[in-house]
């Protein structure tokens, strides 16, 4: 006869009470294991995309994504004359957030060469971008309709096709648009913006009294060519040729000087180690801190019990039942209420993680983790109850 | 042989200044099938006397056998599993019924074989037919909560009997009950000692309780002061 089990069914009331609170912390502690696992996948998400080998950005900088990184996209050609390069393309980023229906409205912008690598991943519906313009490519967490048109920069973009899951590394689904669209969106500026550079472009060439009137045309338009353009990319990614070294290719385009290789694996460790390892420490830190909660609660819970169990405890100590008897009652009481709230957390998240905001993964490997750590959660919190529970005499159990 | 020894039992609680001689220098022998009494006014060292008997308080002083082993010898005897002794030897009978509240009536006399390390299906059998003899057929899956004092008591009786002790003790079991509940109480021990030919001792303080005992011993301030044979 289980004891344990006795005593549950008999109180199940107070029982099931106890292990739903429960099972509330621990979920919460399970989707906290989640978003951690979450970020770092919405981290990596470009990058497991747009499967680089190699990003060139701005010398000196952890670029695109943990630092701004400005190179031009000329260098794209350089790029793929690199021994050992099989293919290279310019690729932008940029956060955007504008009014929508008037909320706002936040995503990431990431422009491609409609010829090059780094564009959307698999289409789920509509069309992949045709048009050199004013076509855009949207993640379905951006909830818009196929055909649905949205106001950037100075012009209006058609949404022509939905894909799958791609977000920035702080969360915001992506859209996609060509490199051109996306270098007018980052870089135009309105008609009267221009007209106020021009002319004071023009006022300054017009002190020089040496020029010609030919030659101060000729240099207007020039430097207003220069000042105005707009064919700057954020990266330029790679991929290797096959069996060509990784390590040769990123010291050969390191050695010009003006740009750093940094190798996917590097990118990855830039996006993880640098950009989420506070959000890890402070979910780690919550996540403590509600597994001591519920280490309390479940010591509370069967210590009470124990004290509540008392004359029980006497009485089977005195008609001769041996400790282990008593101790299992205690432990497998404290187990079962572990199991139970772990199933119970378990079955909460599993029914809601695709509703929350952020994004929850749930990992076999966390979650198997997470029970052993409950599982030793309620055997340490037993301890109290047990020892209380081995001081009974058994004359306690004389008397009225 | 007898069932019950004690020779020059004597309790003393505590030390020095504060120390409290509960029992001193008791002595008798009980038989088998003998249902003896053991009466006399509250603090008079009733209980005390029933522990030490049945290895639950250790004797300062003094001898106890049981079933002709030496249990007691100024001290518990060492290595003694008194465990073990008191769940083979021994059966108890408390003053408030003590059944376990989250068991049946079935499973509280169950529990008791189960721990002397009979099979759940052997003690099932052996406590159905146990509850049955003292009438409570209809009571087996009850908790105690539902049952009327006296057959909380009946089934706390069954629990006692569940390994065929030789020696069964019962502190003020009528206390909680009714006169005449507990008059029953008392004529079921006696019809108990004799079929099982177990000795009973029963500590009361309630002299129209003992009608029908074998013999009846008197104590106050932890002496024994008389044996009478109603
Ligand atoms: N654990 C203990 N520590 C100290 N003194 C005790 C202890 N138990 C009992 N005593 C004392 O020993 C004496 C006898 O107590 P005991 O409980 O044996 O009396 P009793 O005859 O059973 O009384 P009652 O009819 O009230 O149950 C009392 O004076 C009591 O105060
Ligand atoms: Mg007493």
């Amino acid at each position: 006869m289980n004891l344990a089990i006795r005593d549950i069914r008999y109180h199940r009331g107070r029982f099931i009470l106890t292990s739903i609170g429960l099972g509330l912390l621990l979920g919460v502690v399970i989707s906290m294991g989640g978003i951690y696992r979450g970020l770092i996948d919405d981290a990596l998400a470009v990058l497991n995309v747009t499967k680089a080998d190699i990003w060139v950005v701005q010398q000196d900088t952890n670029g695109p994504f943990a630092e701004s990184s400005r190179i031009p996209e000329d260098i794209k050609y350089r790029i793929k004359g690199v021994p050992g390069v099989a293919d290279a393309a310019p690729l932008s980023f940029q956060t955007i957030q504008i009014e929508r229906e008037g909320r706002p409205f936040r995503f990431f912008l990431i422009g491609y060469d409609l010829n090059g690598f780094g564009g959307p991943p698999a289409i789920l519906a509509g069309r992949n971008i045709r048009q050199k313009h004013y076509e855009m490519v949207v993640a379905k967490a951006m909830k818009m309709a196929l055909g649905e048109k949205i106001h950037l920069g100075l012009h209006d973009y058609t949404v022509v096709g939905i894909t799958g899951k791609v977000v920035s590394s702080s969360g915001d689904p992506a859209a996609y648009v060509s490199l051109a669209d996306a270098q007018d969106i980052q870089f135009k500026k309105d008609n009267d913006a221009i007209r106020n550079d021009r002319e004071r472009v023009g006022a300054n060439i017009s002190r020089i009294q040496t020029l010609s009137q030919a030659q101060t045309k000729f240099l207007q338009k020039n430097i207003t060519d220069i000042t105005e353009s707009t064919h700057i990319v954020n990266a330029v990614v790679a991929r290797l040729a096959p069996g060509a070294s990784l390590h040769e290719v990123q010291e050969r385009i390191a050695r010009w000087n003006h740009f750093r290789a940094i190798s996917d694996a590097e990118q990855a460790k830039i996006l993880t180690k640098g950009m989420i390892e506070k959000a890890r420490m402070q979910l780690g830190l919550f996540r403590i801190i509600l597994l001591v909660i519920s280490a309390v609660i479940i010591s509370l819970i069967i210590y009470t019990s124990t004290l509540d169990k008392i004359k029980v405890i006497a009485t089977l100590k005195l008609i001769g039942a041996q400790n282990q008897v008593i101790v299992g009652m205690i432990l497998q009481q404290s187990m079962l209420m572990g199991v139970i709230a772990y199933t119970i957390g378990y079955i909460l998240i599993s029914l809601t993680y695709e509703k929350f905001p952020r994004r929850i993964v749930l990992e076999p490997f966390d979650l198997q983790m997470l029970f052993v750590i409950v599982m030793v959660i309620c055997m340490i919190s037993s301890f109290v109850g047990i020892r209380k529970a081995l001081k009974v005499e058994p004359a306690e159990a004389l008397g009225g | 042989m007898y069932a019950i020894e004690i020779e020059r039992l004597t309790k003393i609680y505590g030390k020095g200044e504060t120390a409290v001689t509960a029992i001193s220098d008791a002595t008798f022998r009980i038989k088998p099938g003998e249902l003896v009494a053991i009466l006399g006014p509250s603090g008079s060292g009733k209980t005390t006397l029933l522990t030490a008997i049945g290895l639950i308080n250790e004797p300062t002083h003094g001898k106890v056998l049981i079933d002709g082993t030496t249990v007691v010898d100024e001290g518990w005897r060492p290595g003694l599993d008194l465990k073990q002794f008191r769940r083979e030897k021994l059966g108890f009978i408390f003053q408030a019924h003590n059944l376990i509240p989250f068991l049946t009536a079935q499973e509280n006399v169950m529990i008791a074989m189960e721990i002397n390390h009979l099979t759940s299906s052997e003690a099932k059998t052996r406590a159905t037919a146990l509850l049955k003899s003292l009438n409570l057929d209809h009571r087996l899956n009850s908790y105690p909560m539902a049952l009327s004092g006296g057959e909380a008591q009946r089934v706390a009786i069954a629990r006692a009997l569940a390994n065929n002790p030789k020696v069964i003790l019962a502190d003020e079991p009528t206390a909680a009950l009714d006169t005449e509940n507990g008059k029953n109480v008392m004529s079921l021990l006696k019809t108990l000692a004799v079929e099982n030919h177990s000795a009973i001792l029963v500590v009361t303080h309630d002299h129209r309780m003992v009608e029908g005992f074998d013999r009846v011993f008197h104590v106050s301030d932890g002496k024994i002061t008389g044996e009478e044979r109603p």
